[in-house]
């Protein structure tokens, strides 16, 4: 079964997920075999994807966790956390 | 989320806290400060937003520690609070805006990827660079919101697809469709600019 470029890109997410049902993902896979185009796409995607999961994208702010654990301390003094019924 | 949590054991610190110990909440999330944290700035796109919505997080996580269901991580409970946050405040901000989260638009549209012929491998290293984290983070937030909430969840917190929807409160093919979008617009988008730093022609330096 043959199937064109565009309709192999619907499947990206789902090829990357791993959730496709095997015909599809049979199909999918002996397109990606002999073109380039598609490869390419699902190459950059994968390491597009690769690129912004990475902890060093996004910086944190100096001092974040010391203020954050600062409020926690002033603040968990006054609450309670257990449910309203909990005794 | 990182795996460097062998040998925690959440649920007897969970225990132990809502017995009163309330201090073994401080290292309960310190391994998901930063996931807080990149969950806010990324929904809210201002640092002090960001960093006041984490706070209010982790407080809330704090107060309702007891409906905490042990069949549910607890990493995954605290972005989905982050998620509400954020929301909520967003909501307060800019009601008006806030009317394109609820409702998509076109979600039967195609996306079409950027068109290569071949693509050469960026290493991770290169997130060290200024100008590509640059070019990350607007791509990121250049997300429609429906769209960036699924792709923080699933790719940069990687909560499993079904975790993403009750998160979103969505159905398991809704959270396909948008993720798909997602990840086609950002390699739409990001592809063409990575292409141009091309690594060759630059020193790897050993970072550190
Ligand atoms: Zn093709």
């Amino acid at each position: 079964m043959v199937i064109e470029c565009k309709h192999v890109w619907d499947h990206i997410s789902g090829y990357l997920d791993g959730t496709l049902d095997p015909e599809v993902l049979a199909v999918v896979q002996k397109h990606l075999e002999h073109c380039e185009l598609c490869s390419a796409i699902l190459d950059s995607t994968r390491n597009i994807l690769i690129l912004t999961a990475d902890e060093r994208v996004f910086e944190l702010p100096l001092g974040y966790s010391e203020r954050l654990h600062a409020r926690l301390e002033a603040e968990m003094q006054s609450i309670v956390p257990k449910k309203p019924d909990g005794g | 989320m990182t795996d460097v949590l062998a040998g925690r054991d959440e649920a007897q610190m969970i225990a132990s806290i809502l017995a009163g110990n309330s201090q073994v909440f401080h290292e309960l999330i310190r391994p998901y400060e930063r996931s807080v944290y990149v969950m806010a700035l990324s929904l809210l796109q201002n640092e002090a937003d960001a960093e006041d919505t984490a706070q209010e997080a982790f407080l809330k996580a704090f107060r309702s520690l007891a409906s905490f269901r042990a069949e549910a991580k607890f990493s995954t409970w605290l972005i989905s609070i982050t998620l509400n946050e954020a929301r909520s405040r967003l909501r307060r901000k800019n009601t008006v805006k806030m009317e394109s989260l609820d409702e998509p638009q076109d979600e039967q549209g195609h996306i079409s990827p950027a068109l290569l012929r071949d693509w050469r491998e960026i290493p991770s290293e290169a997130v060290e660079r200024q100008e590509v984290r640059g070019l990350l983070q607007q791509a990121i937030a250049g997300l429609p919101p429906i769209y960036r909430e699924i792709f923080l969840l699933r790719d940069v917190e990687e909560l499993s697809i079904d975790e993403s929807a009750k998160a979103l409160g969505i159905t398991v093919a809704a959270v396909k469709v948008r993720l798909h979008r997602a990840r086609l617009m950002l390699q739409k988008k990001l592809a063409p600019q990575l292409k141009q730093i091309n690594p060759k022609k630059r020193r790897w330096l050993p970072w550190s």
